[in-house]
């Protein structure tokens, strides 16, 4: 069993009920790698929504809330502002953040509070059967989408972008080193850290949009689909940009603007 | 190098197989707790220790207690 | 009104204010420390106050970009350690429910107001209206209980607000403050507490699964899913969830004696008993004062005596003394759950009862429910305007068989 589970599992939770060759459980491993290096575990609360990458943080020994469908993001800005000095992981998923929770995005975003949001884009709808989300490519046949999808797929790394997110990144299952890294660079940036990662669905992801159940495979072709670039135009045509794309630490943070001002008026 | 892999947690997805640069996992005629197929390490001299299975392996089935050389 | 109920030992200041201003004040003097809202008319005060006095206190204020993202913020914020609270209105409060569904179920004290305007819809956003009574018992979907109390004087936002932080902490429950528009924007001279109350949490008593807040160190698991008592979902174990559901029920449901608040006026001896809640209850009691020939001592009721004299005639005039007339007022201050227990003893004696409200006579099949062996009458009332005490009163007469115009002659 991997050391970390010892420190972060519980478990008597486990088996997961991720299924077999999940990227889940890659980000959830990285997540772990991430506060071990910070050696932050105390000072960690989890919030999630609900789908698949929503059952991440639900095995780990820390304070977790598993929340709403897209609704995690408005729980963590609670808990942030109740808790100012801690730091808020979200674990949320493609439909999760960019569908029902995408105004939340919008808004956390451009107030720049300092969440570490961590979105696992898997292109689908997997707990649910397969259907398409806001990420799938267009034209592709899903259970909703027999016709072939006919929506414009959402970047929300773009997204969060041009709303002002400070710290902004995008990796792959198959980077898991360069993902807890940028893990544990968002969870010490102070302001909204926003983290993409593709992760594969054998199941569903597998079946309907990649044509292929090994998840390796799977994960070749997020490789081969990927650069790893500095910004999100060097990549070139067809080829989806992976890296750290922005590191700011000059816009001011939202709950510490609210502490400058309780300051004031409470003298 | 000591390389485990816990059957409880194994769900028998193979990424370990691929993923190993030196082909340390085999397939191997066990099952685990899922009744998967199961890898098991067969070649554990090649192993580098450089935690690609640790890390990629989606269940935490995996672990490698690095020694010093002897 | 009604006698305030003794009991604070603190010291208190007399002052002028609205409804919803008094709300912000009961939620400050219970230690509220978070509040996250949406503007939205007719509650819009209660966030305009929260923004300039939260960080005042040392709390936190959000405005957030929906209702759904208020009430979400408030639970997080609660679990988090700070007492929070979020304000709405009509289509707001709509928006809240899953999220009110959520509270309920991992029993997270939270405090939801709901300054009831005209619906459905956009409805009546300037009007006052009760048609919410249902939605803030059974909004959210599944089977779960609720606190629901309804002030009907701006004495009442303030009392009501701090009873329920302390509702909400005791039972660890979203509690709902059911105002309308009348009681949140008009102006009373009101008593407010000076310096803050603390509400402890009493987990142990009356909770299914108790958690400690985060960061304790107590690995707490927060999960809508139904859980066991650490919090580990049992969704797709029947035997399990349904003991859940039966158990947080249970929670409030055998509480009730604890929980249920109703106000009695003149019901010592009456015959006809008008049974009311939040704003309506004030006509109420104006038309058994009417009904009794209990003078009322303020100058506004004569001066509109005599306006109403000169519009509508002597004949229709009829605030001549009805003091035969045995009739009493019987003001539900928890409104969900439902108090019957009480309301059955407060109206052992009477055989007729008014309900007026001010939406299609909802709560009134409640009160036919419990009360099967009594005339139960519904009074509705549509459209934003709160009954009369003349109304009312013509309901009494009615009900008394007595015809207004032979009264009094």
């Amino acid at each position: 069993m991997n050391k970390l589970y010892e420190t972060y599992i519980k478990k008597e939770a486990l088996p997961t009920l991720f299924c077999s060759g999940c990227g889940n459980g890659i980000v959830q491993v990285a997540a772990m790698e991430a506060m071990e290096k910070l050696g932050c575990k105390d000072e960690v609360a989890c919030v999630s929504g609900i789908g698949c990458s929503s059952w991440i943080p639900c095995y780990y020994k820390l304070d977790v809330l598993h929340g709403m469908h897209g609704r995690a993001l408005p729980f963590a800005e609670g808990l942030k502002l109740a808790r100012p000095d801690k730091k808020i992981l979200v674990f949320t998923g493609d439909g999760d953040c960019a569908a029902i929770g995408g105004n939340h995005l919008i808004h956390a975003a451009a107030r720049n509070i300092d969440l570490t949001v961590i979105m696992v884009n898997n292109y689908i709808y997997g707990m649910t059967g397969g259907q398409k989300s806001p990420t799938t490519p267009k034209g592709s046949v899903t259970k909703t989408s027999p016709w072939g999808s006919m929506d414009e797929p959402i970047d929300a790394v773009k997204l969060v972008m041009v709303l002002g997110a400070t710290y902004v990144a995008r990796w792959t299952t198959a980077h898991p080193a360069q993902l807890a890294k940028s893990m544990a660079e968002g969870m010490k940036h102070e302001g909204f850290s926003f983290i993409e990662v593709l992760s594969q669905c054998p199941v569903q992801a597998g079946k309907s949009l990649w044509k292929e159940k090994d998840s390796y495979r799977i994960m070749e072709t997020y490789k081969r689909m990927t650069k790893s670039c500095g910004s999100l135009e060097e990549a070139g045509e067809g080829k989806i940009p992976i890296g750290v794309f922005r590191h700011d630490n000059q816009r001011e943070e939202y709950a510490s603007k609210l502490k400058t001002v309780t300051r004031k008026q409470k003298g | 190098m000591e390389i485990t892999i816990d059957k409880a947690c194994c769900k028998g997805c193979g990424i370990c197989l691929k993923a190993c640069p030196k082909s340390v996992f085999g397939k191997s005629r066990k099952r685990n707790n899922y009744g998967t197929a199961m890898p098991e390490v067969k070649n554990a001299e090649k192993c580098m220790a450089c935690g690609a299975c640790e890390r990629l392996c989606p269940d935490g089935a995996i672990n490698v207690e690095r020694k010093a050389k002897e | 009104m009604i006698k305030r109920k003794e009991g604070s030992l603190q010291k208190e200041t007399q002052v002028v204010l609205q409804g919803n201003e008094a709300c912000v004040k009961g939620a400050l003097y219970a230690g509220c420390s978070f509040f996250a809202g949406y503007p939205i008319t007719p509650s819009t005060e209660i966030i305009e106050m929260m923004s300039g006095e939260m960080p005042k206190t040392g709390g936190a204020f959000i405005q957030m970009e929906d209702e759904i993202a208020s009430a979400c913020a408030i639970i997080g914020a609660r679990w988090g350690g700070s007492k929070a609270m979020t304000a709405t209105s009509g289509p707001g409060y709509t928006l809240m429910q899953e999220a009110i569904g959520f509270a309920a179920v991992t029993e997270t004290p939270t405090v939801i107001v709901n300054v009831q305007r005209g619906g459905p819809s956009t409805g009546q956003p300037t009007l006052s209206s009760q048609q919410d009574i249902y939605q803030a018992r059974y909004g959210s979907h599944g089977d779960y209980e609720i606190i629901v109390l309804a002030p009907s004087s701006v004495q009442e936002m303030y009392d009501f607000t701090i009873r329920a932080f302390e509702l909400a902490e005791q039972f660890r429950t979203p509690v709902i403050l059911l105002a309308d528009e009348v009681v949140g924007h008009m102006r009373e001279k009101i008593m407010v507490r000076e310096g803050c109350e603390e509400i402890r949490s009493q987990r142990q008593k009356y909770v299914v699964s108790p958690q400690a807040d985060f960061f304790k160190g107590a690995n707490t698991m927060v999960e809508g899913q139904l859980h066991d008592e650490e919090g580990r979902r049992i969704g797709h174990v029947a035997e399990k969830s349904g003991q859940f559901i039966h158990n947080i029920n249970r929670k409030i449901q055998s509480n009730l004696d604890i929980l249920s608040e109703v106000s009695t006026y003149c019901m010592e001896d009456a015959d006809i008993a008008i049974v009311a809640y939040g704003s309506v209850a004030r006509p109420s009691l104006n038309a058994v004062k009417h009904a009794r020939g209990i003078r009322d001592d303020r100058m506004l009721p004569k001066v509109k005596m005599i306006k109403d004299l000169f519009k509508r005639g002597v004949g229709e005039m009829i605030h001549t003394d009805y003091s035969h007339l045995k009739v009493g007022l019987v003001k539900i201050d928890t409104v969900w759950p439902f108090p019957e227990k009480l309301l059955k003893q407060v109206t052992k004696g009477v055989d007729t009862v008014i309900v007026p409200e001010m939406n299609v006579g909802k709560y009134c099949r409640e009160v036919q429910r419990v009360l099967k062996d009594k005339n139960v009458v519904s009074m509705p009332k549509c459209g934003g305007n709160i009954h009369t005490p003349m109304e009312i009163l013509d309901e009494i007469l009615k009900m008394a068989g007595l015809e207004k115009k032979k009264v009094g002659r």
